[in-house]
């Protein structure tokens, strides 16, 4: 549960930022490849020991470097002198997401004993962790999500567009590196320790912006709380509607539930109302 | 006010800026004006360095902007840019409130005194009656409107403007420019405008600058600059400026482009 919150609280305000940034509503962790990169990270870490390093700082640390690698290698990809392309990033995102999660497959597959593990874990899990790696998650993510809402007004002015934010007196560059940074490492945290979990960064932050508004100063916590909230609610219903067949991951339950609701936001976004 | 000394900029060994040197003067409109694709709001990036000049440097007062934060230049200079098309919900009212950010820091939320300058700056540009609505609903002309009302709101003591009348209906462009006209007059704000529309700027600016090949074409007053041997050189147009009889103002008449007149003569 404590787990589950956590990372639903990372994807939750990552998701929240990346579209901010980018100002790309399809934008996410998920989408943009990041989310198979950490877990391209964690899986080589939990397969191969490296020496000297205990897996449970080598697992979040591969995580996370694979992680700002995938953001950078998608990042690069789509820009075009300074101007970044949003249709080129979302495409490139999904792109290298789908290399790095066959990459994931193909570990996966050669795993051996060690398979059902791996599978399990890589379709979103929360339960089995213990109280080590839940103090490690909750840590990294309250770390990132300071950081980012420490530059709520910031990125309130680059909604805006970059040359406002500038022109407001922020300093574009850096600032969009810091929360790129920050945004990897929670998620990172939250997929070395509970797989690859869609949708939360995705759709907590449309809700939530459609219910309170686009400022970051309050749209970023109230991201943290409702995407733990939905972890939870979602592990709730994987425990009621299969009792009997031991834990449901929960990984396959948010995309349930979540991806309808996105389809129902692409048919309304038709219709021409802002976001 | 502020002293622009001998800047050259490029773009990958391309030149965009070659040798500018001028002043801004205290409470004037000055008009910066030129072909698309001149430099001119590569000039005007400059002023608040969103970019930096490769040679030379741009003073303000006493003090180089390279010796500035970005946050302190922000204090000083506002800039209304060129694009204000926003996607995201914000209400008119939180927009405002953004041009205070140079004055806050990172958790602070706004003052009473912040609070007091945002409705003011709302006041002044016409905009109190609609503080709740929502920018991304609006059109160019009101969403041009609190982009202004921002820039007051950071009590700035220069106003850059690009292309400020480049989305808008005519009647818009009127309203925004004797908006600013009025601020200018009243408050001695000092604004910078980037345009290549000829007749507005001959109507509202104090002095011009006409950028051609990447230099100073010519600098002065509007009527001294805006010749017809001057706008045939960096407009290519046939076109003279006359004083209206009906408002007082400089009035361009274009006539033709250059290259229609040469095939009919």
């Amino acid at each position: 549960m404590a787990l589950g919150f956590f990372v639903g609280a990372g994807l939750g305000v990552a998701g929240a930022v990346m579209q901010a940034i980018f100002r790309n509503p399809m934008a996410s962790p998920y989408i943009l490849g990041l989310s198979s990169g950490a877990s391209l990270g964690a899986a080589i870490g939990m397969l191969f020991v490296i020496p000297f390093i205990p897996t449970l700082v080598s697992v979040p640390l591969l995580a996370f470097i694979f992680c700002v690698g995938t953001m950078f290698l998608v990042y690069s990809l789509s820009r075009v002198g300074s101007a970044v392309s949003m249709e080129t990033l979302l495409l490139s995102g999904i792109a290298v997401g789908a290399l790095l999660q066959a990459m994931v497959s193909l570990l996966t597959y050669m795993a051996g004993d060690r398979l059902e593990d791996l599978v399990f874990w890589g379709m979103g899990s929360i339960s089995g962790a213990d109280w080590s790696e839940i103090a490690l998650v909750a840590a990294l993510v309250i770390f990132g999500s300071f950081v980012m809402m420490s530059h709520a007004k910031e990125i309130n002015a680059m909604m805006m567009g970059d040359a406002h934010a500038m022109d407001l007196g922020v300093n574009v560059r850096n600032t969009r590196l810091i929360l790129l940074f920050a945004s990897s490492l929670v998620t990172a945290a939250a997929v070395c320790f509970a797989g690859v979990i869609g949708f939360v960064g995705l759709i907590i932050p449309h809700i939530l912006r459609i219910l309170v508004g686009p400022d970051n100063r309050s749209l970023l916590p109230l991201c943290m709380l409702g995407g733990g909230t939905y972890i939870i609610a979602c592990d709730y219903v994987a425990h009621i509607i299969t009792p009997n067949l031991g834990i449901l991951p929960i990984g396959i339950i948010t995309a349930l539930i979540g991806a309808p609701y996105f389809i129902y936001l692409l048919r309304r976004k038709k219709s021409g109302v802002g976001w | 006010m502020m002293d622009i000394k001998n800047l050259s900029f490029d773009y990958r060994d391309k030149i965009v800026l070659d040798q500018i040197d001028f002043s801004i003067k205290d409470g004037e409109i000055l008009g910066i004006l030129g072909p698309n694709g001149c430099g001119k709001t590569t000039l005007l990036g400059n002023l608040n360095r969103n970019l930096r000049p490769k040679i030379g440097c741009v003073l303000m007062g006493e003090k180089d902007l390279e010796d500035l934060k970005k946050k302190e230049i922000a204090r000083e200079i506002a800039v209304i840019p060129q694009t204000n098309e926003v996607r995201f919900s914000f209400t008119v009212k939180e927009v405002v409130a953004m041009g205070r950010m140079p004055f806050q820091d990172s958790f602070a939320g706004e003052s009473g005194r912040d609070l007091e300058i945002i409705e003011n700056a709302m006041d002044r540009v016409g905009i109190s009656e609609f503080t709740e609505r929502f920018i991304n609903t609006m059109s160019g002309g009101e969403r041009q409107r609190v982009i202004i009302a921002r820039a007051l709101a950071q009590t700035p003591k220069i106003l850059l403007m690009d292309e400020p009348t480049l989305h808008l209906d005519i009647s818009a462009q009127f309203d925004v420019l004797n908006l600013i006209h009025d601020l200018s007059r009243k408050e001695k704000l000092t604004v910078v405008i980037v345009s290549h529309d000829l007749p507005m700027a001959a109507r509202y600016c104090d002095r011009v600058m006409l950028i051609h090949n990447h230099r100073i074409h010519a600098l002065g007053k509007t009527e001294d600059v805006l010749t017809p041997e001057n706008m045939r050189t960096v407009f290519n147009v046939e076109a003279d400026l006359v004083k209206d009889s009906k408002t007082g103002r400089n009035l361009v008449r274009l006539f033709d482009s250059c290259t229609n007149s040469e095939k009919s003569t």
